[in-house]
């Protein structure tokens, strides 16, 4: 009746089922968990100013950049306390969403 | 002496109606055919009869004056489909690029009306740029008002939209808001930002087939829920659905004479002997209903839960059913929605309900869990429990743990439950079931394989079947697979009367 060819083996709850799998089950992200070490854009956009360098200590919360996007200027703010190990963008730079803009030396 | 009025009306008709020589060529070139060809295909011969002819656009600000906008570029009016009535309009996207203007609007809303108060489906045919700029917040005003009645008719007239076009922006949430979408490929275009500006504000290129494309919306975003290759096979589609659903929600929908499914259905042939062997479960479908013919809704999206209507006994049914063959027939985020909204749709239309169920549960995953499978999994335990049409279920080979329940079980209110002599009904399958239960026999053993082996069938054979179920009455009868026709016909027969109230209130809060 169906091609037999299409069909996967699946395992739910520890049995197997041999069945087919969607599209959209095959573009499905796979989970990546938070690195805290890296600020990525949220939002793709244009930096539009750093106000930090490599080496400064920077607090939670306090203003990274200025990511431009939407008609608005974003400030981006630190998410941790942190020394800046380095800069990956400069002002001007067109960023895509999820790239890395600074990454940290994490600071307990 | 009458002749002088007869001339006149002659004149101002063939202006209008010389205009569609014009969208002809215009939509043509586009691959299109006109709004009046359109609803000339879809309804039956000389049935259409066409309202507000001769409406202006209601602006005549920045350059309209100058403007002939005939019917201000919505033809509407009254036909029939197969002889059941319906009121419809159809965009022009010849006149203004099908833009709707506040004249445009009313035209709509005046036929929704009609619709509603004489208890008649509305169709509607999309094909417009979106707002009309030039008549500004008019035109935004005519879009609410269209949303209003989409909503006020929904549950009480069947509301159909079929998009041969763009239909951009807030114009598609009147579609969105309607019982059935119907896309044609390459034709139909839905999105709420469009690519031009992803592209200016996201810096994100995409086209804007694999935006919002007739397949996209049918397969990933599951705003369509009939696709078609061609116009001319997506009217064949709109008559058939008519055909299977109620004019309105105090109706049924009217009986075909009762066909016997084709012999070349027979339910003991399609299943297989293997229980982890996927089949085609629109296959058992067909082996229960009238002529086999079942009619499937939203096909690509989420195929991992079928619906549809068929008839039994000449009556219309709804079927949801689980289909082993995609995701090994798992619940999860998309298929739960769409499976609760037909349920929903059934129930508000006085359609009886049958659920196939072969369920292995949830499907696990990040992505489920962050997408809220919590409160889209609801959605089907409230549709069911909503529902007050007959509910008529068949446990057909597993039907383990939550999928169990939500899966129209006699405890979310199903009127009968019937299970074929293989079904497993349990918590979860064997072999997850005993590798906890028996976790430390099977840790401790010095042939831990082996011992899970045995352990795996001994669980089988104390649970994986109906008679545990069947033993606390959560199972009305437990019947051959062959003999599922003659019980599910009997069940229709009995529960034709059926009356069952909801509390009263003004109305649920469901897990939207």
């Amino acid at each position: 009746m169906e091609e037999k060819k299409d069909l996967v083996e699946f395992v739910l709850e520890d049995s197997k089922y041999l069945t087919k799998l969607t599209t959209k089950y095959h573009r499905r992200r796979k989970y990546q968990p938070t690195d805290l070490t890296k600020l990525r854009a949220f939002i793709p956009g244009v930096i539009q100013k750093i106000y930090v360098n490599p080496g400064d200590e920077v607090k939670k919360g306090q203003p990274l950049l200025v990511l431009e996007a939407m008609k608005m200027k974003n400030d981006v703010f630190s998410p941790v306390n942190a020394k800046i190990k380095s800069i990956l963008v400069k002002p001007g730079e067109v960023v895509a969403k999820d790239q890395v803009l600074i990454e940290f030396d994490l600071i307990d | 002496m009458l002749r002088k009025f007869f001339d006149f009306f002659f004149k101002k008709k063939s202006q209008v109606v010389e205009s569609e020589k014009i969208a002809k060529e215009k939509q043509q070139k586009q691959g299109k055919l006109t709004p009046r060809e359109r609803i000339e295909r879809i309804v039956d011969p000389g049935s259409f009869h066409e309202w507000d002819m001769f409406v202006k656009q209601a602006s005549t600000d920045l350059g309209l004056d100058k403007k002939f906008l005939p019917r201000d570029g919505v033809i509407t009016g009254t036909a029939s489909i197969m002889g059941h009535p319906i009121c419809i309009y159809a965009q022009d996207f010849s006149v203004a690029g099908g833009s709707l203007g506040l004249a445009h609007a009313r035209k709509i809303t005046k036929i929704m009306d009609h619709a509603i108060k004489l208890g008649i489906p509305i169709i509607g045919i999309n094909d417009s740029g979106g707002a009309r700029i030039q008549e500004g917040v008019n035109s935004l005003a005519g879009y609410g008002e269209i949303f209003y009645r989409n909503t006020k008719a929904s549950g009480v007239v069947p509301q159909i939209s079929i998009i041969l076009g763009p239909c951009a922006g807030g114009a598609v949430y009147s579609p969105a808001l309607t019982d059935f979408v119907f896309v044609v490929d390459k034709i139909s275009k839905m999105f709420i930002t469009g690519p031009e500006v992803i592209k200016t504000v996201l810096g994100e290129e995409i086209s804007m087939e694999e935006l919002g494309g007739a397949r996209v919306q049918a397969e990933i975003a599951g705003n369509a829920h009939f696709f078609a290759e061609t116009e001319e096979e997506c009217f064949e589609q709109v008559k058939k659905l008519v055909t299977f659903i109620p004019w309105n929600n105090r109706k049924k929908a009217d009986p075909f004479p009762p066909k016997p499914p084709k012999v070349s259905y027979k339910i003991s042939d399609i299943i297989p002997e293997d229980p982890r062997q996927p089949y085609d479960v629109r296959d058992v479908i067909k082996a229960i209903v009238d002529d086999s013919d079942f009619f499937e809704v939203m096909q690509y999206f989420a195929p991992n839960v079928v619906i549809g209507f068929a008839r039994m006994n000449g009556e219309t049914i709804g079927i949801v059913a689980n289909q082993p063959l995609v995701l090994a027939g798992v619940l999860d985020v998309d298929s739960s929605d769409k499976a609760a909204r037909f349920i929903r749709f059934c129930d508000a239309f006085n359609i009886p309900l049958l659920t196939l169920v072969d369920i292995p549960g949830y499907l696990p995953g990040v992505d489920q869990e962050h997408a809220g499978v919590i409160r889209h999994g609801a959605k089907i335990l409230y549709a069911y429990s909503e529902a007050t049409v007959p509910k008529i279920t068949v446990i057909m080979r597993k039907a383990y743990g939550g999928g169990y329940i939500a899966m129209c079980s006699r405890h979310l209110g199903a009127d009968f439950v019937f299970a074929w002599p293989m079904a497993e009904i349990a918590v979860m399958g064997p072999e997850g079931a005993a590798n906890i239960i028996f976790k430390n026999e099977i840790a401790n053993s010095p042939n831990p394989e082996e011992t899970r082996r045995q352990k795996v069938q001994e669980y089988i054979e104390k649970f994986a079947n109906p008679f545990v179920a069947a033993s606390n009455g959560y199972i009305d009868a437990v019947i051959e697979p062959d003999e599922t026709r003659k019980y599910v016909l009997h069940s229709l027969f009995i529960s034709r009367n059926k009356e069952e109230v909801n509390l009263k209130k003004k109305h649920g809060i469901p897990p939207f």
